[in-house]
């Protein structure tokens, strides 16, 4: 049996390995993305459009429900309280705060998370165990450049693009309990949710969701890449990837709350 | 008689896997236009020693000089410029999944040259004609036979025009026929174009009808190295064992009987 002593020791230099192994491929991923800019072939670019239309267009249809019914369900919830203490208008910018600030990133993240870097890890994953990474490289084509580049510069572009929208769409949701259910007047509502939103809400969801599309497209490519063992493989990097993604998604996300709303920024 | 150029010299190379020696002192050394076949029982590091050969593995102690250089000691650019000279046709065929059978020919060309496209598609037309695939540009590889990927791999391999080739199991998983036509085809490859060609290989029928030197590798070490007849009449007990294929012999298929009551209790 296993002294666990050396177990917890095994792990806790696996940990650190793989962690420092993911920022080396985040600093290499920030170099040929930014070193591609100055000698982008034309492949490259109808790469990062492919994954751009993967990653975001057929990503709205699912982020549109999510978002409508988060946005429902939040001023349904708060009207819920807010109707005993006679501030029913107040639902309005209690869903646009929080859908701005944190629902909006976050579960577009974890939707993202979930269709967008399973299946980005499920197939590096495949094309690691078919022997065709390792082609690439007896081609002399670096993977970085040639298969995670376009996936991090898409998510990197279309993760914020449907944070607003989800925002947006929240925010609609809002709009549908408050005039329908709630009868409030729908002027007074679009007044009220844009009146007590803030820039630094907008940019701050923003900068949140642009970490989580660097967390996304980082940890999916890397476990991909990092598949070993056949179909079995496949199936159990996609589940880690996605797994490792959620945690993260939040843990960043509780650590950029508190850097802009609890210290002195 | 002027010795030929040589374009691989292996010395000393140990790899080990999990403390495992899996190459325990190979020396090798490669004539420029051969045709060097290394055989061995599956699973003897035959394509561990090919991956070394390629630099996708680096070997615990040794050093590999591929076309002059020291690919051990070769920094990932330097390692990728004399990867421009060589080619490899995998097990497994590698083709990528997402392009036709002529983006996959022509990727290394697009990435590696400044040609222009309608020079590009003659090439790629030349190079699958080559191999009797012309016409089949359009397919993807999820179209094509077993023979018929392992082709198409073997066009993009030769489409940069390689000094060497590498073929890791070239005809494994093929019918006669096929193994037959794909055999044809190194030796024209060789010939045509002068390739020197590493094959990998534990079909014997295969490796007489295209080696001009053939190595066994056995236990980790090159066991005997000559031509197709020097090896037939060899007095090594286990190359006659291998050639001929009979279960008993100094190489053991089971493990050792004497331990296998402590292993069963």
């Amino acid at each position: 049996m296993t002294n666990p002593i050396v177990a917890i020791g095994k792990t806790t230099i696996n940990f650190f390995q793989n962690a420092s192994s993911v920022l080396s491929l985040l600093a290499t991923t920030i170099w040929w993305s930014v070193f591609g800019l100055f000698n982008r072939k034309a492949s490259g670019s109808q790469s990062i459009l492919n994954q751009m239309v993967f990653a975001g267009v057929q990503s709205l249809l699912i982020v549109f429900f999510i978002s409508l019914f988060t946005g429902v369900v939040i001023a349904m919830q708060s009207a819920y309280q807010l109707r005993t203490l006679g501030a029913v208008i107040y639902v309005a910018p209690m869903v646009s705060i929080s859908m701005v600030r944190e629902l909006g990133p976050v579960f577009t993240a974890l939707i993202v998370t979930g269709r967008v870097g399973s299946a980005i890890t499920a197939e590096l994953g495949t094309m690691k165990v078919s022997e065709q990474i390792e082609a690439l490289e007896t081609m002399a084509l670096s993977p970085v450049r040639f298969l995670i580049v376009p996936r991090f510069l898409a998510l990197l572009v279309m993760l914020p693009c449907l944070t607003v929208i989800s925002d947006f769409v929240g925010m609609l949701g809002g709009l549908i309990v408050g005039v329908f259910n709630l009868g409030l007047d729908p002027y007074r509502y679009v007044t009220f949710s844009f009146n007590f939103l803030t820039w630094k809400d907008v940019w701050t969801g923003l900068v949140k969701s642009v970490a989580f599309a660097t967390i996304i497209s980082i940890i999916a490519c890397y476990v991909g890449l990092k598949t070993q063992g056949g179909a079995e493989g496949v199936g159990k990097a996609t589940t880690l990837s996605v797994v490792v993604s959620f945690i993260l998604i939040v843990v960043f996300d509780c650590i950029l709350t508190g850097l802009f709303y609890f210290s002195n920024m | 008689m002027r010795e030929k150029e040589v374009v691989i010299r292996i010395e000393n190379l140990v790899k080990r896997f999990q403390g495992r020696p899996v190459l325990d002192g190979v020396n090798l050394e490669i004539h420029r236009g051969e045709t060097f076949v290394v055989i061995g029982s599956t699973g003897c590091g035959k394509s561990t020693l090919l991956r070394n050969m390629i630099g996708s593995l680096k070997p615990d102690s040794g050093k590999v000089f591929l076309l002059g250089n020291d690919i051990t000691d070769l920094h990932e650019d330097e390692l990728d410029d004399v990867r421009m000279k060589i080619g490899m046709s995998f097990q497994s065929s590698a083709l990528f999944d997402s392009m036709t059978v002529a983006e996959n020919v022509s990727l290394g060309l697009i990435e590696h040259t400044r040609l222009q496209k309608s020079v590009i598609d003659i090439i790629v037309k030349m190079k699958l004609e080559l191999v009797g695939l012309r016409g089949f540009e359009d397919l993807m590889p999820s179209e094509l036979s077993g023979g018929m990927r392992k082709r198409v791999g073997l066009a993009r391999a030769i489409a940069m025009d390689p000094e060497i080739v590498f073929y890791d199991e070239p005809t494994s998983g093929l019918d006669p026929i096929t193994q037959g036509v794909i055999d044809k085809l190194i030796i024209d490859l060789s010939k045509k174009l002068s390739i020197t060609s590493v094959v990998v290989t534990h079909d014997m029928k295969s490796a007489m009808a295209i080696a001009d030197k053939i190595a066994m590798l056995y236990d980790g070490k090159i066991l005997e190295v000559g031509t197709g007849c020097q090896i037939q009449k060899s007095k090594s007990e286990i190359v006659q064992q291998f050639i001929t294929g009979c279960h008993d012999g100094p190489i053991h298929f089971f493990k050792q009987k004497e331990d296998y009551l402590d292993h069963l209790v």
